[in-house]
């Protein structure tokens, strides 16, 4: 008996290997690099449970961890944006239109809805980095007003909560100008002595971080989000040298007073409850 | 010399390079020449005095005015000093104190835009540049005296939005206000700054665009050959055009202002509802 013997059947394909599909079920941490199944990191509202990573989530993800029984009315829905300057860059903007719609499922870069937190009617404004990576043109600056407005007719609390690059470029100057109509409705909210949170998320930059998200009577980040004016990317052309670790990070705002607390998602809805609470009493 | 192309006829990008023109006259030109008196106001009464905003008491043609503008500076030394007319957050914060002080006291306010942008640098951002131009737009919302704005060269985005929340909008002839300068939009969409002629065009930014988008409220002329050539002349119109705008907002009172100001923007913005 030999110690090796030929393999007759070396020819003959091997038998397929027993597969098992597992692509999308499992999801690598961005942060600590550890294999989380899918839903559990679902069940833990897209938190890291290792390291407390904050993973993107989308608008109506956030909406659902927001209000009561994940329920929420949606308002403004139909809202389209033109093209008014029939922009094209590498391709036209109503194609890029299309593309976004067609990936989100949204009309634009935002969820605008009203539900209960805590049993409390709440106007909720989430913005959708997925579309246009949460760029601000005149349907988002509208519905937000909007928000304001609906905020304002039922006497509730708001609470926008921004992911967003910035004014939307491919509208010109009315995407600018997004900013001071927002800002000059949020004065509105103000004299009707009503609460609006600003909630941070990663991440949010340029004329959205410049107008409404640094106007709330809180403001608030969830952790390790990226918050500036000025991008990063900007920053190092500019002064021509690294940026210090955690520089706009939600912790380095803190540390420099520009935002009132650092809050995990998990915590979020609490937070928002009792601050509801403390400006405006129990609920009714 | 290549002739200099008659008005109208000029390209976005040539309106840009003219907006830039070395020559051009800033906000300190305009004040020396449109002003009986002028008197600057220094400070933020937080941390500093930021060169990059010019602001002052003035007298024009026979009434008290406040007036704010972004000046970058003409020779070397006057540009690093103005650090290039882009305003870091105590900038902004001191265009504001200077506006509620007018406010408080009647004045009307002219605010006279001219940067590439807000300055990004890590100082800025620690010092909340984001917080200071958004707390500048909710403000100016609510302040009840007449506000005229005119983007008299570069008006560069949140930069420049900061200071331009008015009843009147208005624009030199060959100024150009933008979302993004045609370099950083083309750096942008096609990974090349030098594409920033055809950026220009398509960010629709000259003053003829944003009349006819609805953007801003009239144009104010400019010397035939663009305001660098004359000065005085430049000084008179932009003069003129403050005196008939302030004439017709005088007609207005406190609370009026405030609305006409909100419903003006409120307005603005392009989009359609599904049936």
């Amino acid at each position: 008996m030999s110690w090796f013997r030929k393999d007759k059947d070396k020819d003959q394909p091997l038998p397929e290997p027993k597969k098992v599909r597992t692509e999308g079920l499992w999801i690598k941490c961005d942060s600590c690099g550890a294999i989380i199944w899918k839903k559990d990191l679902e069940a833990g509202q897209s938190v890291c449970s290792k390291c407390g990573f904050h993973f993107k989530i989308t608008a109506a993800e956030r909406l659902k961890q927001l209000f009561d029984g994940g329920a929420y009315q949606e308002f403004a829905e139909r809202l389209r944006a033109t093209d008014p300057l029939s922009f094209v860059d590498q391709k036209p903007y109503g194609e890029r239109l299309e593309q976004a719609r067609s990936k989100t499922g949204l009309q634009d870069a935002i969820i605008t809805a009203e539900g209960r937190i805590e049993g409390r009617t709440v106007v909720v404004a989430a913005l959708e980095y997925r579309f246009i990576g949460g760029s601000m043109g005149s349907v988002v600056g509208e519905k937000i007003t909007r928000a304001i407005e609906r905020a304002i007719e039922r006497k509730a609390p708001l609470v926008i909560v921004s992911a967003s690059g910035g004014a939307r470029m491919m509208e010109g100057m009315a995407s600018l100008i997004q900013m001071a109509k927002i800002s000059a409705a949020l004065t509105h909210l103000s004299d009707a002595k009503l609460p609006f949170i600003s909630v941070l998320t990663d991440p949010t930059t340029g004329g959205v971080t410049a107008s409404f998200a640094m106007l709330g009577d809180l403001n608030i980040a969830e952790p390790g989000a990226l918050i500036g004016f000025a991008g990063p990317r900007v920053i190092e052309q500019t002064i021509r040298q690294k940026l210090p670790k955690g520089f706009q990070r939600a912790e380095f705002l803190l540390t420099h007073g520009m935002v009132d607390a650092v809050v995990p998602r998990t915590e979020m809805r609490d937070y928002l409850s009792r601050a509801f609470g403390f400006f405006c009493g129990p609920v009714a | 010399m290549t002739p200099v192309p008659q008005s109208g006829e000029r390209s976005a990008w040539e309106r840009v390079q003219l907006a830039r023109h070395a020559e051009r006259p800033h906000v300190v030109e305009y004040v020396e020449r449109m002003f009986d008196s002028f008197d600057p106001v220094h400070g933020d009464r937080s941390f500093g005095d930021d060169p990059a905003i010019l602001a002052g008491f003035a007298q024009f043609r026979g009434r008290p005015l406040m007036v704010i503008g972004q000046e970058k500076g003409r020779d070397t030394k006057g540009r690093m000093e103005r650090n290039f007319g882009m305003p870091k957050p105590e900038g902004y914060r001191k265009a504001l104190r200077v506006m509620q002080l007018a406010a408080k006291f009647g004045r009307p306010i002219l605010t006279l835009l001219d940067t590439p942008g807000a300055y990004p640098g890590i100082d800025a951002e620690e010092r909340g540049q984001a917080e200071a131009i958004a707390r500048s737009l909710y403000e100016m919302a609510r302040l009840d005296v007449p506000i005229i704005v005119v983007c008299i060269g570069e008006g560069g985005s949140g930069g420049a939005l900061a200071m331009g929340v008015g009843n009147r909008i208005l624009m030199l002839e060959n100024a150009v206000y933008s979302v993004i300068s045609p370099e950083s939009c083309a750096a942008i969409v096609w990974r090349d700054a030098t594409r920033a002629e055809e950026a220009a065009e398509a960010l629709k930014l000259t003053a003829e665009n944003l009349l006819g988008l609805g953007m801003i409220d009239a144009i104010v002329d400019e010397p035939a050959d663009g305001a660098q050539c004359d000065w005085d002349e430049a000084a008179k119109l932009l003069g003129d055009a403050v005196e008939r705008n302030l004439a017709e907002l005088d007609k207005l009172t406190p609370a009026q202002l405030v609305a006409e100001r909100y419903e003006k923007f409120r307005r603005m913005g392009g989009f359609f509802e599904e049936a």
